[in-house]
C-alpha cells in the first residue's frame, strides 16, 4: 500500500506531511502493519461492555488528578500548628500530611475540585470494576480463552482496594486514621509474626511517624505502577482475543460482528472518556467527598461516631463487627480468632468468585474457545452461585455498616447483629435456590415462546364461541436467537472396567466432578431447549395456539 | 462528514448488497442462523437536512465545551476561593469549587457527546462481520517451537551438566534473602513494648481537656471524663504513640453499684479509671450511658459494663478492659499507683 502511494505521490512531488510523518515512523516502528490489523478492527456493541470503559477511564482520571495532588502534599507526619485559611481549625496542632490536605483545600485554587474527582473517580472506579466483572460472570465472557485476563481484572480490583485503603489514609485525618488503627489491629491478631509485622509496617508503635510516608510511596508507585501494567495486559488480551458477542443472526463463533475502530468506536469510546470526566467533575462540583476539615485531624484518643472506610473496604469491615470476641489463651500466647478469623475470610470471599471460572471448566470439561455470551438464565448453576456470592457480599456490607442502619431504620444494633450472622451462612443459600428456580422459569418461558409464539394480548372469539389468545410465531431471528445456546449433558464416569476386563480405580476427583457436573447439568437444572422436531410438530398441527 | 460532498452514498442503494441480507427461511431447520440483518438507513443516511441539522448539533456541542473552558478560566480568575454560594437543593458551598467543577464537567461532557452523536448519526453505522482466528497455533508451529526448545536446551546442556543446574538454582534462590534481611530495619522489635502505657506510680490524672490535675471533688457520678498522665504533652514529639496507649477514661460509680471486687479495691470512692482503647481493635471508645455504666466504642460497637471489672456485654471485643490502678496523694489530687498491670488495646500473640 505505501509503495503505491510513495511512487503516486513523487509523481506529483513531495507526500503530505502527515504521510511522511507516518513512514518515517513505519521505517522505525512497523505502524503500518499495526495500523492494517487494528484500524479497522470490529467491535460488537452492547451497553454492558460500557462497564469496562468505565474502569479505564476513571484509572486514567484518577492518574492524572493523582499526579496534580502530588505537587503539593507533603507526605509527612511531623506535627505542625495549622495557620491556614480555614478558621476552625487555626491553631490546631496536625500533621504536616494534614496541614497540606487543608492547603490543598482550601489555599490551592481548584485544589479542592482536583481533590474531589480523585476521590469519586476511585469510588467510582472501584464500583465500575465491581459491576463489570459481575457482567463478565454472569455472562460467561471468563471462559477459554479469556480465563487469565479474568485473573487480570480480578487483580485490579482487588489491587484498587488496597490503592484506595492507602490514599484515603493519607490525609492523616481522625477517619481514615481510625481506620488505619483498625488495620493495625487486625495485623496484631495475626499469630505469632503479628506485633513484628506491625512494628516493622508503622516502624515500631502505633501510630510512630512513618506510615504516611510509606503508604505514599506504595499508593502513589508500587501499586498504581503494577495496576497500570496490569490494565496494559488486560487491554492487549482485550483486543487479541477480541470482543465477545450475545448470539444473535449473522453472530457465530467464529466471527465478530460491530463496527470499526475507526471512525465510530474510536468516537464512540474516545467521547465517552469525556463523558465519564464530565459526570466526574460535575459530581466533585456539587457533592463533598471526605471533608477532612469537619473531620479534623488524628488524635490516636479520639474518634467520631458513625465511622466508616469507602464502600469497597465496607464488607471486611462487616466481617470484623459481627464476629465473635473468641480469644484462646494458651502456654503465655494469645490466639485472636476473634479478628484473625474475619482476616482470614476477608481474602476468601473475594477468592471464591476469582476460582469460580476455573471450577466450572473442570466441571464442564469443556475445552472449546467461547466467544458467544450467555444469557445469565442459560447457566443457571452459573447465575445461582453468582447472585449467592453477591448476597454475601451484601450481607457483610450491612454487617459493616450495622451503626447506621441501627440509627437510620431505628433498629436494634443486637438484631442486625445476629442477622448478618445467621444471615452470612443462609442467604446465600437462598439466594442460590431462588435464583436458580427464577432462571429454570424463564428457561422455560423462552421454550414456551419458541414453540408456541409470542404471545399477543389479542383475544380472538372462535365461531362456536371459544375465546383464545392469538399467540404470533417468532420470527427466524428470533427463533434463532433463543435456541443458539449450547446445553451440556451430565458428564458420566468411564467405565470402572476395561475392555480387557481389569478394574481400574475412580478417582474421588472424578466421582465429585461427575457430581458437580450432574448437579448442574440433570433435568432440574436446566430446561432442555426445543428441538427442530418439537417446533415442526406443533407448527404443522393444527389447533395449537 | 465527507458524506455531504458525496450526495450519491446517502441513497439506500445500497440495501439489498448488505452481507447476510438473505432472509429466506430454511426449510429444514427453523433455527438457523438467518445471517446478518439488512442494514437499516437511518434518517441522517437518507435525508441531507436531517444530517445537517445533526452536524450543527455536533457543532454546537463542541463550542459549547470552548465556552465552558473559558467559563473556568474565568471563574478561575474571578472568583475567591473563599467565597460561597447558595446553590438549591445542596446549600451553602464553595463557589470557586462548584464553579470550576461545573465549566470543567460541561466542557469535557460536551466533547464526549458531541463524539458520541457524531458516531451515532453521522459515521456508518453499518454492521460488519470480522472472522475471529484461533487462539492455538498449528501443530506444525506447535512441533517447531517444541524442537526449537529441546534444541536450546540440550545446547546448553542444563540438564546434562547437574552441577551447573543446582548451584544455579542455589545461587537464584539465596541472593533474594538480601533483600528480606534489608525490610528489618523498617522498625524495631516489639520487645514488651505493648505491655507497658507511661502510666507509673504517683503519676497523677491529668484533665485532657482543661490539662489540668483532678480532684475526686470534680468527678461527678454519671461524668465521663478523659485522663492522660502527667507530664504528656500534646507537642511531644512522641505524643501520638504514648496517647495510643495511655488514653484514659474516669468515671464515678456508686460503690454499692460496684460488681467487681477487685474493681471496688482499685478504685477511689467509686471513681473507676480504665483504659480508653478498645480491646478489640484499639478505636478509642468515646459513648458512656450514665444510668448504666456501660462504655460503647463506636467503630465496631464493642461494649463494656464499667461496674462489672470493664466486662464485655456486646460487640466483638475478645477481653475486658484493663482498669489502673488509682489513689489520692498527700496534696489530694488524683493519681496512678502503677501502670496497667495487662497490656491495653487489642490482643495480640506474645499478650498471653
Amino acid at each position: 500500500m505505501s509503495t503505491t502511494t510513495t511512487s503516486e505521490s513523487r509523481s506529483r512531488g513531495k507526500a503530505p506531511a502527515g504521510e511522511r510523518v507516518a513512514d518515517w515512523a513505519d521505517g522505525r516502528l512497523g505502524i503500518y502493519s499495526l495500523a492494517k490489523a487494528n484500524m479497522r478492527k470490529i467491535f460488537p456493541d452492547h451497553w454492558s461492555f460500557m462497564l469496562g470503559e468505565v474502569c479505564l477511564y476513571t484509572f486514567l482520571i484518577i492518574i492524572i488528578t493523582g499526579v496534580y495532588l502530588t505537587l503539593f502534599f507533603h507526605p509527612s507526619m511531623n506535627e505542625v500548628t495549622y495557620h491556614g485559611s480555614y478558621v476552625p481549625l487555626q491553631g490546631q496542632l496536625m500533621s504536616e500530611a494534614f496541614n497540606s490536605t487543608m492547603h490543598i483545600s482550601f489555599d490551592v485554587r481548584g485544589g479542592l475540585l482536583i481533590r474531589q474527582i480523585h476521590h469519586w473517580a476511585a469510588l467510582i472506579f472501584l464500583a465500575g470494576m465491581f459491576v463489570h466483572m459481575m457482567r463478565v460472570f454472569f455472562t460467561g465472557a471468563f471462559r477459554k480463552p479469556r480465563e487469565v485476563n479474568w485473573l487480570f481484572g480480578f487483580l485490579l480490583f482487588v489491587l484498587g482496594m488496597f490503592t484506595g485503603f492507602t490514599g484515603y489514609s493519607l490525609p492523616d485525618d481522625l477517619l481514615s486514621g481510625t481506620g488505619v488503627r483498625f488495620m493495625e489491629g487486625a495485623v496484631l491478631s495475626v499469630p505469632v509474626v503479628g506485633t513484628y509485622l506491625s512494628f516493622f509496617l508503622f516502624g515500631g508503635e502505633f501510630p510512630g511517624g512513618d506510615f504516611v510516608a510509606r503508604f505514599y510511596s506504595v499508593h502513589i508507585l508500587l501499586l498504581p505502577g503494577i495496576m497500570l501494567g496490569l490494565v496494559v495486559a488486560h487491554l492487549i488480551l482485550v483486543f487479541y482475543h477480541k470482543h465477545t458477542q450475545f448470539a444473535g443472526p449473522g453472530k457465530t463463533n467464529n466471527n465478530v460482528v460491530g463496527m470499526p475502530l475507526l471512525p465510530v468506536y474510536m468516537a464512540k469510546a474516545g467521547g465517552f472518556f469525556f463523558l465519564v470526566f464530565g459526570v466526574v467533575a460535575v459530581i466533585s462540583a456539587i457533592a463533598t467527598i471526605n471533608p477532612i476539615w469537619s473531620i479534623g485531624p488524628y488524635r490516636a484518643d479520639q474518634v467520631s461516631t458513625g465511622a466508616q472506610p469507602d464502600w469497597y473496604m465496607g464488607f471486611s469491615e462487616g466481617l470484623i463487627r459481627v464476629m465473635p470476641g473468641w480469644e484462646v489463651n494458651f502456654a503465655g500466647h494469645t490466639l485472636v480468632l476473634g479478628v484473625f478469623i474475619p482476616l482470614i475470610i476477608f481474602p476468601l470471599v473475594l477468592v471464591a468468585i476469582a476460582v469460580y471460572p476455573f471450577i466450572e471448566s473442570w466441571v464442564t470439561g469443556d475445552k472449546r474457545e467461547h466467544h458467544i455470551l450467555d444469557r445469565p438464565r442459560n447457566a443457571p448453576t452459573r447465575t445461582a452461585f453468582g447472585v449467592a456470592w453477591i448476597t454475601w457480599y451484601m450481607v457483610l456490607l450491612i454487617g459493616g455498616g450495622n451503626d447506621l442502619w441501627a440509627t437510620h431504620f431505628h433498629l436494634s444494633i443486637n438484631a442486625i447483629t445476629w442477622f448478618v450472622r445467621i444471615a452470612f451462612f443462609v442467604a446465600p443459600v437462598l439466594a442460590f435456590v431462588i435464583t436458580k428456580r427464577i432462571c429454570l422459569g424463564l428457561q422455560r418461558r423462552d421454550r414456551d415462546k419458541v414453540l408456541h409464539g409470542r404471545e399477543t394480548g389479542i383475544i380472538k372469539r372462535l365461531p362456536h364461541g371459544e375465546f383464545i389468545e392469538v399467540h404470533e410465531p417468532l420470527s427466524q431471528e428470533q427463533l434463532h436467537t433463543l435456541t443458539a445456546h449450547d446445553q451440556y449433558e451430565p458428564a458420566q464416569i468411564g467405565p470402572a472396567v476395561d475392555e480387557n476386563g481389569v478394574t481400574r480405580k475412580i478417582k474421588a476427583s472424578e466421582k465429585l466432578r461427575a457430581k458437580l457436573s450432574k448437579a448442574y447439568y440433570n433435568e432440574d437444572s436446566q430446561i432442555p431447549k426445543p428441538t427442530v422436531e418439537e417446533y415442526k410438530e406443533i407448527t404443522s398441527g393444527h389447533g395449537h395456539h | 462528514m465527507s458524506s455531504q460532498d458525496n450526495p450519491e452514498e446517502n441513497l439506500p442503494a445500497e440495501q439489498e448488497h448488505a452481507p447476510g441480507a438473505v432472509t429466506v427461511a430454511d426449510e429444514k431447520n427453523p433455527f438457523a442462523d438467518p445471517g446478518l440483518p439488512p442494514h437499516e438507513h437511518r434518517v441522517q443516511d437518507i435525508d441531507e437536512q436531517a444530517a445537517k441539522r445533526s452536524e450543527r448539533t455536533v457543532a454546537l456541542l463542541f463550542t459549547v465545551s470552548m465556552l465552558a473552558t473559558v467559563g473556568f478560566i474565568a471563574s478561575y480568575v474571578t472568583i475567591g476561593i473563599d467565597t460561597s454560594v447558595y446553590v438549591w437543593p445542596i446549600g451553602h458551598i464553595s463557589a470557586l469549587n462548584f464553579a470550576l467543577g461545573t465549566c470543567l464537567g460541561i466542557a469535557l461532557f460536551c466533547i464526549g457527546a458531541g463524539a458520541v452523536h457524531w458516531a451515532r448519526t453521522l459515521m456508518s453505522d453499518e454492521e460488519i462481520a470480522d472472522e475471529r482466528h484461533p487462539i492455538e497455533a498449528t501443530p506444525e508451529v506447535k512441533a517447531k517451537v517444541m524442537a526449537d526448545f529441546k534444541q536450546g536446551a540440550k545446547e546448553s546442556a542444563l540438564g546434562r551438566r547437574k552441577l551447573i543446574r543446582n548451584t544455579m538454582f542455589g545461587a537464584l534462590a539465596l541472593f533474594p534473602l538480601s533483600g528480606v534481611i534489608l525490610l528489618r530495619d523498617l522498625g524495631p522489635l516489639p520487645g514488651t513494648k505493648l505491655r507497658h502505657t507511661i502510666w507509673s506510680k504517683g503519676k497523677l490524672l491529668v484533665n485532657m481537656n482543661t490539662n489540668e490535675p483532678l480532684r475526686p471533688s470534680d468527678i461527678q457520678v454519671g461524668s465521663l471524663t478523659f485522663v492522660k498522665p502527667e507530664g504528656l504533652e500534646e507537642h511531644d514529639h512522641d505524643f501520638q504513640t504514648e496517647i495510643a496507649k495511655a488514653a484514659t477514661m474516669i468515671v464515678r460509680i456508686q460503690p454499692d453499684n460496684i460488681k467487681d471486687k477487685q474493681e471496688l479495691e482499685w478504685s477511689y470512692q467509686g471513681i473507676v479509671a480504665y483504659s480508653k482503647i478498645c480491646t478489640h481493635v484499639g478505636c478509642p471508645i468515646s459513648l458512656y450511658e450514665q444510668q448504666t455504666h456501660h462504655v460503647l466504642c463506636p467503630c465496631h460497637q464493642s461494649t463494656f459494663d464499667l461496674s462489672d471489672g470493664g466486662r464485655v456485654i456486646f460487640g466483638p471485643a475478645g477481653h475486658a478492659l484493663p482498669q489502673l490502678r488509682i489513689g489520692v496523694n498527700d496534696e489530694g489530687y488524683l493519681e496512678a499507683l502503677g501502670d496497667f498491670e495487662e497490656p491495653v488495646g487489642p490482643a495480640f500473640w506474645e499478650r498471653g
